[in-house]
């Protein structure tokens, strides 16, 4: 039996043919990589390959590192396998990696989902023999509403807070969901004060992509001046002594793991909006579907439960181990979002 | 049903205390009146009984979710509660309802006398038509249990402030057996003579922990100590020539404890006795242990009754010649108590010489210094007590938990080194999280690893998350919602008590269990043997 175009070892997902790994979680020589939160895009590697959006990004969090940019479906050949980058709709920049060699395709999706966010440019579907997807909410209990829902939502409890005196105080990632919560406040409510590491990601990408402005919260802000208004803060905030001078506030979180009451409790955040830049269980079996792939690798998330769910729907369908985390960064708190920031 | 659902998730938007407070008085203040009753009984755990059984619920719902039975249970696991699944999975509602909580509730009643076409029929019309609160709502009335973060003291207050009626009052209104299908809110709450106060027991006082140091509660000749008993808390009341036994979690237990029965005869009219059922046979005090086997019993065989005999220790007087006398000092409710315990029979202040009645008294120490105190407290386990007791003489029988008159100084509990075998998902905020762990000993040849208890808490949210973490990353095997690990990580269970017992696997019941610390700094091999916790047993032989 040969050796599949791409295996998954210890380092990362590994080209063999080309001598290439695909977000690799140890330091290689070569990285082709999808997009730039931390577990996709980490620290060591001697060359990166990405789309050029990432570029300003994985420059900012990782520092002076070798990294060149590609634009979406322009091809490039290591070794006779060709690569291209293939908009994934995740987070700004964020790319499926096509990989094609001797005639056969496999795709590799790292973060991804269906909705048009008006940030990312959208998914599109890419046909496969072989697709590597996450299904970090592989799960049926997992269904969205479209996001402009959600931010009605969003807005009508800014409103009801400033209504009350109250400050609001919203946890989202600071890379991708903070720029996607940004885009869409109301700013006829109030003003947008923001968490140093998200002032600084958002400045890194605001030559690309225009966002309200926002103010940094500086140890010269009063909670007078905050009162009324929103503050956009990494998860990692909560409970934080940062936070603890804005009172009084209230909290929300928006995240896909809202959808569980647990999750919401567990955290002690007050108000829990369900909003995802993944995939939901609908969404994952309609890419699946549209890429016509017969293999399916699940890398991330509830691979079991998923994997089983396909292989009876008839796929071939396998789960492998990688260190990607998916959406967990913002239900746990994660030191690592402030420290590379 | 959207009036509640509305409240439901008003309630689940908010951590503030005040906040959930403010949505419930509103909800009382404009509800109707019947979807108040309901509202009262469904927050103090009187619930209709469940219509549907679970295994059913769980097909039928996959079926309307178009998913294969185990994608449903994965999904069940994974989010931690039927009623939050089922809500989730099901399809966007088509329809809307203005059906009532009231009306909703007399369907669900109605519901268990149908057969299971009709059954299935009501469940998928009505998940149909409603809006996912709703739908959560709805499946949890189905289910029965209603545990949202909402506790029974909580409603009574915003009751209170809704209704401008005092607090420790309507806590005592809504105390006992009543009936939310046939009870209006005029006659449970309003009423202000109500007239079936004769079953009804008062809401328990319950004592606090000593955080700190025990003298810091001043002069010890301010106090009473005695005992603090390990069996069921219960109130015997006896009026109009009948008895009534309720258990602290408000569950009249009368018929289990027919040993009681014969009180009746014994104490006056108008008696309301607060202590604690104990077993106790052949001179001695019982171990818990012993008592769970009548806990669960709702009828009690001959057989039982001889093995397992119980008493009640009583500690307090709360109703004397039919008079209500909770705000009289305890040392003047107490020499009550002991005049009543005279005419019972009982010739001296000595509990053990009972002639076959089951009422002993519970003993009031009294010390002169917090050194003879903390003497005293180390005598507790062989005395089959938890620690002390700690009352000031002149405190009143108070509502609820409250700080300042009475206190609990519990003996330290008994600790062993123990590894993870198992982790099981929680539920509710833990839901999602691996929480619920099983720990085991060596065996005599540390060879094996022998199940001997499961804890659910003692650790940090931090450190649950790091040791989930731990769990998805050393998953051996899963069987469904459990998981078995690599034997690695090392913890101190902490426990109150221990007994001999042939139901557990280990042949050691343990009573409390809970993890006291995270051991990183041991390895599997310096875990603790069952040997070294059959040694803490204590001796049979006092």
């Amino acid at each position: 039996m040969k050796t599949p175009l791409l295996v998954f070892n210890e380092n990362g997902i590994y080209c063999e043919a080309a001598g290439v790994y695909l977000d690799p979680w140890r330091p290689v020589d070569k990285a082709i990589i999808t997009h730039g939160h931390a577990d996709h895009s980490r620290w060591g590697h001697k060359k990166y390959i990405t789309h050029v959006s990432n570029v300003p990004i994985i420059k900012h969090r990782l520092g002076d590192i070798n990294v060149s940019g590609r634009t979406y479906g322009e091809t490039f050949t290591i070794n006779n396998v060709t690569f291209s980058f293939h908009p994934a709709g995740h987070i700004i920049g964020s790319s499926q990696i096509r990989v094609e060699y001797k005639g056969e395709v496999w795709v590799f999706t790292g973060d991804y989902k269906l909705e048009d966010d008006g940030i990312s440019v959208p998914y599109e579907p890419v046909k496969c023999n072989t697709f590597i997807t996450e299904c970090t909410f592989g799960l049926p209990a997992f269904k969205w509403i479209p996001q402009s829902e959600v931010f009605s939502d969003i807005n009508s409890w800014w409103a009801a807070n400033r209504a009350e005196g109250k400050t609001s105080v919203l946890f989202g990632y600071s890379l991708g969901k903070a720029q996607r919560l940004l885009k869409y406040l109301d700013t006829s409510i109030g003003e947008i004060y923001t968490h140093g590491a998200i002032e600084n990601m958002t400045n890194v990408i605001r030559p690309m992509i225009s966002f309200p402005d926002t103010t940094l919260i500086t140890r010269d802000t009063t909670k007078e001046m905050l009162r009324g208004n929103i503050v956009i803060a990494p998860p990692s905030a909560h409970g934080s002594t940062w936070i603890r001078k804005m009172v009084p506030y209230v909290t929300a979180s928006a995240s896909g793991w809202m959808t569980f009451r647990g999750a919401r409790r567990r955290r002690a955040i007050d108000k829990g909006f369900v909003l995802s830049d993944h995939c939901d269980w609908q969404g994952l079996l309609t890419a699946i579907q549209e890429t016509g792939a017969e293999k399916i690798i699940s890398t991330h998330g509830y691979t079991d439960i998923f994997s089983k769910y396909l292989r009876e729907l008839g796929f071939d369908a396998r789960t492998e181990k990688t260190q990607y985390e998916g959406e967990l960064a913002e239900l746990e708190t994660k030191k690592e979002n402030e420290e590379v920031l | 049903m959207k009036r509640f659902a509305q409240l439901i998730k008003q309630l689940d938007s908010t951590n503030k205390t005040n906040i959930k407070v403010d949505a419930l008085a509103s909800y009382f203040e404009n509800a109707p009146d019947t979807d108040k009753v309901w509202t009262i009984a469904i927050l103090s755990h009187r619930r209709p009984p469940r219509p549907i059984n679970t295994t059913l619920l769980r097909t039928w719902a996959s079926e309307l979710a178009n998913i294969p039975l185990w994608l449903f249970e994965e999904s069940y696991h994974i989010v931690g509660d039927l009623a939050e699944t089922i809500a989730l999975v099901a399809p966007p509602s088509e329809k809307s309802t203005e059906k009532s909580l009231t009306q909703y509730l007399e369907e669900i009643i109605a519901l268990k006398q149908k057969d299971d076409a009709q059954k299935k029929e009501y469940l998928l019309e009505n998940l149909k038509k409603l809006e996912y609160y709703e739908r959560f709502v709805f499946t949890k009335l189905i289910t029965g249990s209603f545990r949202i973060g909402v506790s029974q003291k909580l409603m009574t207050r915003a009751l209170a402030k809704a209704t401008q009626i005092d607090e420790d009052l309507l806590a005592y209104k809504l105390m006992g057996n009543w009936d939310p299908n046939t009870v209006s809110f005029h006659d449970l709450i309003l009423e202000e003579n109500a007239s079936d106060f004769l079953s009804k027991p008062y809401p328990f006082y319950l004592a606090y922990a000593i955080e700190d140091e025990v003298s810091d509660l001043g002069v010890v000749s301010d106090w009473s100590i005695e005992h603090k008993w390990d069996g069921i808390r219960a109130q015997v009341i006896i009026r109009n020539g009948e008895i009534f036994i309720w258990s602290r979690g408000e569950e009249l237990v009368t018929d289990k404890y027919p040993e009681f029965h014969q009180l009746v005869e014994i104490l006056p009219d108008g008696t309301v006795i607060d202590g604690e059922i104990l077993p106790y046979s052949e001179g001695k005090i019982g171990t818990f242990n012993d008592l769970q086997t009548r806990i669960g019993r709702k009828t009690v065989s001959k057989a039982l009754l001889a093995k397992t005999p119980v008493i009640l220790k009583a500690y307090d007087l709360l109703e004397w010649e039919g008079k209500d006398i909770r705000s009289t000092p305890f040392s003047q409710r107490r020499g009550l108590l002991e005049k009543l315990y005279k005419v019972t029979g009982h010739s001296k202040h000595n509990s053990t010489s009972s002639k076959n009645i089951p009422l002993h008294l519970s003993e009031n120490m009294y010390f002169t210094s917090w050194e003879e105190v903390a003497e005293e407290r180390t005598k507790s386990r062989e005395k089959q007590s938890e620690g002390l007791m700690i009352k000031r003489k002149d405190a009143t029988y108070q509502v609820g938990r409250k700080k300042g008159d009475w206190w609990k100084w519990k003996v330290d509990p008994l600790t062993i080194d123990a590894v993870l075998t198992y982790a099981m998902r929680g539920h509710g905020r833990r839901s999602n999280l691996f929480t619920d762990y099983t720990f085991a000993l060596w065996d005599t040849a540390q060879s094996e690893l022998v199940t001997f208890a499961k804890a659910y808490s003692g650790l940090t949210d931090t450190e649950f998350r790091k040791v989930d973490a731990w769990i998805k990353k050393n998953t051996v095997e899963r069987f469904g919602p459990v998981r078995s690990v690599t034997p690695q990580l090392v913890f101190e269970i902490a426990f109150e008590g221990i007994a001999l017992s042939k139901r557990h696997k280990s042949g050691i019941a343990t009573r409390f269990p809970r993890i006291l610390r995270w051991r990183q700094d041991k390895k599997i091999e310096e875990a603790n043997t069952l040997d070294d916790l059959k040694a803490m047993i204590p001796s049979v032989t006092q």
